[in-house]
Formats: structure tokens, C-alpha cells, sequence
């Protein structure tokens, strides 16, 4: 495992964020413990990408803190979170189209190269040395890691969903990330490129130790692999535990399901909503 | 004089002013790849290119070798004070809004040399000499080999920044996925500053190259248009695309405008437009899922 990599511990504090009138996310608390993998699951529309996105600080939440490690970081730009430690991937496939694998890789770097134009351009002294550390590095610890040897100099655009899909943990891994964030890993993965994904991301966790939050769909993959999970429901959490505590959680499945009044569901975590707000301000 | 000598000479003179397009068309494409916005006030800048080199050498009597850099540096510093004070701030806007904010500042800039210098045609100091040019037997004027020399060297140097510098590798990466370039640690703000500065540098120094072989005027930002022609048949995001552009532009224009007279050079030029925007619209080497304005 390479070193300066200690997985971190990110915690969820009291967030909301809202699009005008609509209310995305509400007073969502949670924690993702160093090393684990946590899933954040729920339906459509219940709000985990914006969560996401307020993680990995595409979005400004209105209300609430996330935590880094302790450290507050939710003004924090995208470039800066990278330089600390965070790196993701997107739902949909996010690569740099027209590069070969090798060089969306290497760019998964760039927040962590030092050296300035001039020595780029000479190519010398700290410049070379550090490209071809680089290479090296991403050769043994990721190329071969995650079994892509054998496309490294093809340009991305040709491959097939599942192997870009690799690509792009291939890059975030470049970012010696200390929390990976996953959204959607396996969506629109076929059963077997579904299974090698699952794989991967276990083996990210035992090899590397990273701390890994992802965002799925996909029950049964969540099921197998995650250490904790936390549902979603419009913009809540509904429920929280082991996978198979959460499973068999009744409100989970009316979630899923829809057996049951969504209604009713709705009003529960309006009061629920209500009472927080005032306790935390008794507090 | 034979007539295959002559046509040797006009070809030079075309290959001179195409390297001139494909200079100000690197601009264009700087600017675009980077941020996707069509900046139509580099005819403009280029321009005000001109008029500040005029101002530094003629006005405050400085050498041309440092009144060159300090208009190339003036073209940068509108560039960057237009990025961060209006461009940014219409991040997510309709690309028509703030393709018509870059036309309002064209005019802008036009009433500011207006006001300042007036309105008739200038000449600027010369500092390239005059002594004529023979490759071979065929004459070409010292300024259009000078400009030519300049043209080629600047776009290779940009070439090679693309592909080795990690400023540049930052550039394409912005280019190509503006989140993904965010996560990975990219700043794309900063990468947007760099690429208006760069791009109005490139586009003011090509102004005191085309000015100092035809003379300065308000209405030469109209050169902007013709190097337009030529990213859009190169492709808007294709650097390597505005040099082979420019340079076919540049000997149609030559041919036409000698073997047919001047009042052709546009119709063809623009003819060319055309053709290409119904058989290529993102043209020769230009990324075909180019958004359409």
C-alpha cells in the first residue's frame, strides 16, 4: 500500500440543501468509519446524489457541516478536497475523452505534482524524476492492481462501458484518495462486469485500507460488500445499520416497495424533522 | 517575369497572411477549448494589439523590443480582467448571452481606440526593416517572412505546451470534462484565467504583426472575422486545425484577390464557410460532439 494514504473518517452533520422551494436533502446526519465501506442507498429521487455531490463539494449545502477527519470542510473547493484526500467518480462515465487510459490515469496526479513550467519544459532534475516515479507507481500499484495492463495505451473512447467504468476508479485511485467516493459503480453493468467491479472495490478496502462511501442501486452488490449502510427516503434518513438489519427494516421495504402510504411515511419524517429541529435548539 | 514565378511569389504572400489567420485563429480556439464561449472580441483585442504597440513605441518612445512585449502584455491584461470580471460571472448562462456580451465588448473596445487615437488609419513604426526577401528567385516582403517565421514558431510552441506541459494536459482535461477536471484537482477557474490571457496575449501580438505590415485602423478587428472563418473550417477546439486552416485561407484569399480581383477574396472565403458548414460542421479536425450555437 503506498504510504500517506491514511484513510480518513468523514461525518455528515445536520445537512440540508434545497433547489429554490425544493427541499433535496433535510438535516441529514451520518458517519462513514475509516476503512469501512458504507453505502448510501435509497430511491430514486431520495436525494443521495445531491448528498454526494455535497461531499465531494460540487454543491454549497445551506445548512449543516461535513467532516473530514474532523476538520470542517464544507466550503472547501473540489481541487482543494483532492489535494486532502478525496477523490470520486461519476455516475455517469466522467473521463477525458480523446486520452489514452495511461493519461487519464496519470492526470488523476495532477493535484499532487509540484513541479512549475519551467523544470516541465527542461525536463529535467525534479521533473523527471517525479514523471517517472509516477509511472512507476501507477504501473505496480494500480495497472496491474486493477488488471488493465492489457489497455493501457488505447484511448478510452474505445473501450467497452465496464472497462471505462475501471478507468475511472483507476484514476481516482491515482489520487491516493483517503475517502473513495463511488457514485454508482456498477450501474448499467452487465452481471459479470458487476461481479469483477464488486471485487475491485473489496479489494481497494483490504489492500489499501481506503475509506470508501459509495451510492448504488444495486441491492444485491450492496448487500455482499458494505460494512454499514444508510438509506435514504425524500431527503432523509430512513434507517441505518448492518445490511441485513436494513434489509429487513419494514420501512425500507415500504420505501423500495411501495406497499404501504407514502403519505403516511412523509408525514412521519415531517414530526420527526419537527422534533430534531427543536431539541437542537434546546440543546 | 514568368508566370510561375509569379504565382510562386503570391503563394508566399498568401502563406504570410494565412500564418497571421491561423495566429489570430489560435486565440479563437485557446479561448473556446477551454471555455466554450466563441470570444468575438479577438478581432478587438487584436486591435488594441496594434494601437498599444503604436502608443508604447510611437508615444512614449519606447525600443519596439520592449514595446512589443508590453502591447502583447496589455492584450493579456484585458483578457484577464474581462474573464474573471464579466465572464465568470455568467458561468451557466445561455452560450448566446455571453457570445453577445463578447460582441458588446468588440464594440466597446472599438469606441475606446475611437476616442482615444481617432479614427483614421495609423502606421506603425517599423522595426522589422525593409530589405526584400528572396527564396530562391521569388521575392517575399521582409515583414510577411518575419510575420510568417513569428506565426509558426508561436503555434508550435503552443503544440508543444499542449502535449508536454501539465498546464496544458490541465487545458485539454478542462476541455474535455469540465467535473472530472474539477475532482481530479484541476483548478478550472484558473485554467479559464489562463486560457483568456493567453489567448488575448496571442491575439494582441498578432495585431502588431499585421499592423506593422498594413498599418493600424478601428475597423481592422474585421480580421477577426476571417480568422473566425478559419477556426470554424479548422474546428473550433483544434489547434493543429487553425494552422492548417489559416494557411488555406490565407492562399485562396491570395490566388482569388490576385487572378480574379479583390471583390472575390470574401465570396470565396466565405463560400468556403458554407461549404464546410454543410459538409463538416465541426470541421476539418475539430471534436464532432461540438455543441452548435
Amino acid at each position: 500500500m503506498p504510504d500517506a494514504m491514511k484513510p480518513a473518517r468523514l461525518d455528515v452533520e445536520g445537512l440540508s440543501l434545497s433547489f429554490g422551494g425544493l427541499r433535496a436533502i433535510n438535516d441529514v446526519t451520518f458517519s462513514v468509519e475509516p476503512g469501512s465501506i458504507t453505502a448510501l442507498i435509497g430511491p430514486n429521487g431520495a436525494g443521495k446524489t445531491s448528498m454526494f455531490n455535497c461531499i465531494s463539494g460540487f454543491y454549497k449545502p445551506q445548512r449543516g457541516a461535513v467532516r473530514f477527519d474532523g476538520e470542517d470542510v464544507t466550503r472547501v473547493h473540489p481541487p482543494a478536497r483532492a489535494r486532502m484526500g478525496f477523490a470520486r467518480t461519476f455516475q455517469n462515465i466522467a473521463l477525458f475523452r480523446g486520452m489514452t487510459v495511461l493519461d487519464n490515469i496519470k492526470l488523476g496526479r495532477h493535484a499532487h505534482m509540484r513541479t512549475n513550467l519551467l523544470q516541465a519544459l527542461a525536463f529535467f532534475g525534479p521533473a523527471a524524476r517525479e514523471e517517472v516515479e509516477l509511472r512507476a507507481e501507477v504501473e505496480r500499484d494500480i495497472i496491474d492492481f486493477l488488471e488493465i495492463n492489457h489497455i493501457r495505451h488505447m484511448p478510452v473512447a474505445a473501450l467497452s462501458y465496464g472497462l471505462q467504468k475501471r478507468v475511472e476508479l483507476a484514476r481516482a485511485l491515482a489520487m491516493r484518495p483517503r475517502i473513495l467516493l463511488l457514485d454508482e459503480p456498477v450501474a448499467g453493468m452487465n452481471r459479470e462486469e458487476t461481479e469483477d467491479m464488486a471485487r475491485f472495490i473489496l479489494d481497494v478496502k483490504e489492500e489499501w485500507g481506503t475509506t470508501i462511501l459509495m451510492v448504488e442501486h444495486d441491492m444485491g452488490m450492496v448487500m455482499d460488500i458494505s460494512d454499514h449502510v444508510v438509506v435514504l427516503n425524500f431527503g432523509q434518513v430512513i434507517a441505518r445499520g448492518l445490511p441485513h438489519e436494513v434489509q429487513a427494516d419494514p420501512q425500507v421495504v415500504a420505501a423500495y416497495l411501495g406497499s404501504g402510504d407514502p403519505a403516511a411515511l412523509m408525514k412521519r419524517l415531517a414530526a420527526e424533522a419537527d422534533a430534531g429541529a427543536a431539541t437542537g435548539g434546546t440543546a | 517575369m514568368s508566370d510561375l514565378l509569379f504565382f510562386v511569389e503570391v503563394s508566399l504572400a498568401g502563406l504570410g497572411s494565412g500564418a497571421l489567420l491561423s495566429l489570430t485563429a489560435l486565440a479563437f480556439v485557446l479561448i473556446y477549448k477551454a471555455t466554450r464561449v466563441i470570444n468575438l472580441a479577438v478581432g478587438e483585442i487584436l486591435m488594441m494589439g496594434g494601437y498599444f504597440f503604436l502608443a508604447f513605441a510611437a508615444g512614449w518612445g519606447l525600443s519596439p523590443w520592449l514595446a512589443i512585449p508590453a502591447a502583447i502584455a496589455g492584450g493579456a491584461l484585458i483578457g484577464a480582467v474581462v474573464e474573471r470580471g464579466i465572464i465568470r460571472r455568467m458561468l451557466g448562462e445561455s452560450p448566446i448571452s455571453v457570445f453577445m456580451v463578447t460582441v458588446g465588448l468588440g464594440s466597446v473596445l472599438v469606441g475606446i481606440v475611437e476616442l482615444v487615437w481617432g479614427t483614421d488609419p495609423r502606421t506603425l513604426p517599423d522595426f522589422m526593416g525593409t530589405a526584400p526577401v528572396f527564396i530562391g528567385e521569388a521575392y517575399v516582403s521582409r515583414k510577411i517572412a518575419i510575420s510568417f517565421a513569428v506565426a509558426g514558431l508561436v503555434i508550435a510552441v503552443f503544440l508543444a505546451l499542449f502535449r508536454f506541459w501539465r498546464g496544458g494536459v490541465a487545458l485539454r482535461a478542462t476541455a474535455t470534462d469540465q467535473a472530472a477536471a474539477y475532482a481530479c484537482g484541476i483548478n478550472v477557474p484558473g485554467v479559464f484565467s489562463l486560457a483568456w490571457t493567453i489567448g488575448c496575449g496571442t491575439a494582441a501580438g498578432a495585431g502588431v504583426l499585421l499592423g506593422s505590415i498594413g498599418g493600424i485602423a478601428p475597423t481592422m478587428g474585421a480580421f477577426g472575422l476571417s480568422a473566425l472563418v478559419v477556426v470554424i473550417v479548422g474546428g473550433l477546439d483544434s489547434v493543429a486545425g487553425a494552422l492548417v486552416a489559416g494557411l488555406a485561407i490565407g492562399l485562396v484569399e491570395a490566388w482569388t484577390g490576385t487572378y480574379l480581383g479583390g471583390e472575390y477574396k470574401l465570396v470565396f472565403t466565405f463560400g468556403i464557410l458554407i461549404l464546410m458548414l454543410m459538409i463538416r460542421p465541426y470541421g476539418l479536425f475539430g471534436t464532432k460532439e461540438i455543441e452548435r450555437l
